[in-house]
């Protein structure tokens, strides 16, 4: 199984019938292609609809339906739509369950930066800001390292998004939580040993009691 | 409420007007105002929006004509012409948290002066801001924006200027159509009074000021 896949198919594990989940680009975005058998959650578009869908058919793209990044989707039965005020709304004031965005590092307090790289990439925040501020739960999908270096870092080096810690980062090789601010290792990767997970990271790792390898 | 020409209604902007306008990712912009004021070559323009779109579409097409002097958005990574403006200095962009952004404008058509957030403590949104603590809770003073004018696509306008959106082109269009001292709307389907009904108005006509008469 490639690494996103490892990642997009555990995160959907945490997902519960009837959670408002919004998912950021890239990794997250895959998160919805791998939902367990029977979970229905709500998959929020921070543009301005709850209900998103899948991609529509050839032929079948409308121009005013479309994701936060501007593309078609469809919208699924029970949908609804709304302004930005309202969507932002429900992102900070802590109604969307579940954030999945991706990361560029996280420290080993559960910072998260993945908004801009001072002098090479200034994207702009986006939505990001309000969803690590605000969501009930945010979770990190990100591959384990970067052109060999660890992502997970003992102090970010890039601008912050939020101060508020992280609660969960899933790598291919590792899941990692942040109980009492400390980054712990909770689960390793398919056929990845502990060892192997604390050599490719720079933070400090705390081992939970009952490390265990990823259910997929 | 005036129903006036493309070519009037975007006569009236003058060279270095603020302008907020609708939209997100281009879906749900007035393309056909955008059109206009490019061929009217307005000039020194700022802009309020969520994003500058990309190439070509929406917003990107005044920045591809050098129309800006400064953007107030929250994302422009689609658009590499507006980053390598930013960074060649030709273009001052300030980039505000997509829900900071949109409650600045609410609070700019709603009589406040600001919000409070946490959005953006501790990261460099934070510079120059002041914080405020309330029952123990740290937040930044983000204030209020308006605009001379603001742009505004809607999917149905009635004769009144009663106005409804379609799925996610409502997006900021009804936000800045409450923060703006000129309201000018380009609508899919101008239609008579009664087709929207009471319960489906989401902006109300006496915030409207000019609807853009049908080509």
């Amino acid at each position: 199984m490639d690494p996103q896949t490892i990642i997009a198919r555990r995160i959907a594990r945490e997902f519960r019938t009837g959670m408002l989940v919004n998912l950021g680009i890239g990794i997250p975005t895959q998160v919805a292609n791998h939902l367990p058998d029977g979970i229905h959650v709500f998959f929020q578009s921070e543009n301005g609809l709850i209900g998103t869908g899948s991609v529509p058919d050839d032929g079948m793209a409308h121009p005013t339906l479309t994701d936060a990044a501007g593309r078609p989707v469809t919208a699924l039965p029970g949908a609804s739509t709304f302004d930005s005020a309202m969507s932002f709304g429900l992102i900070r004031g802590g109604h969307v369950d579940i954030t999945v965005l991706g990361g560029l590092q996280v420290d080993q307090a559960g910072h998260l930066a993945n908004w801009m790289i001072p002098k090479k990439m200034v994207p702009g925040m986006g939505g990001a800001m309000d969803l690590v501020s605000g969501a009930k739960r945010v979770i990190v999908a990100m591959q384990h390292t970067a052109k060999g270096a660890s992502k997970i870092v003992k102090k970010c080096t890039l601008p912050l998004t939020s101060v508020r810690p992280v609660d969960m980062v899933v790598t291919e090789l590792a899941v990692i939580a942040f109980p009492d601010g400390r980054a712990t290792l909770r689960e390793t990767g398919p056929g990845i040993s502990v060892a192997q997970v604390t050599a490719a990271t720079e933070a400090k790792l705390a081992l939970a009691d009952d490390i265990r390898e990823m259910a997929l | 409420m005036q129903t006036a020409s493309l070519e009037k209604c975007v006569a009236m902007i003058p060279d270095g007007a603020s302008l907020m306008i609708g939209g997100f990712m281009g879906v749900g912009t007035p393309e056909r105002i955008l059109d206009e004021i490019v061929r009217q070559g307005k000039r020194d323009l700022t802009v309020i929006a969520n994003d500058t779109a990309t190439p070509g579409k929406g917003i990107g097409k005044l920045i591809a004509a050098k129309l800006l002097r400064r953007a107030v958005v929250s994302h422009i990574g689609l658009n590499p012409e507006t980053q390598r403006q930013m960074m060649a200095g030709e273009l001052d962009v300030e980039l505000v948290p997509q829900g900071t952004l949109v409650e600045r404008i609410r609070a700019g058509g709603t009589g406040l002066g600001g919000i409070l957030t946490q959005t953006g403590i501790g990261t460099p949104v934070e510079d120059g801001k002041q914080r405020i603590d309330v029952n123990g809770t740290s937040y930044l003073l983000e204030v209020a924006l308006r605009a001379d004018f603001a742009l505004v696509q809607a999917f149905l306008a009635d004769y009144l200027g009663n106005l409804s959106y379609a799925l996610t082109a409502r997006n900021f269009n009804p936000v800045m159509a409450m923060a703006a001292d000129t309201v000018v709307v380009s609508a899919d389907n101008i239609v008579p009074v009664g087709v929207i009904s009471p319960d489906h108005v989401v902006t109300p006509a006496p915030l409207v000021d000019y609807l853009v008469a049908n080509a």
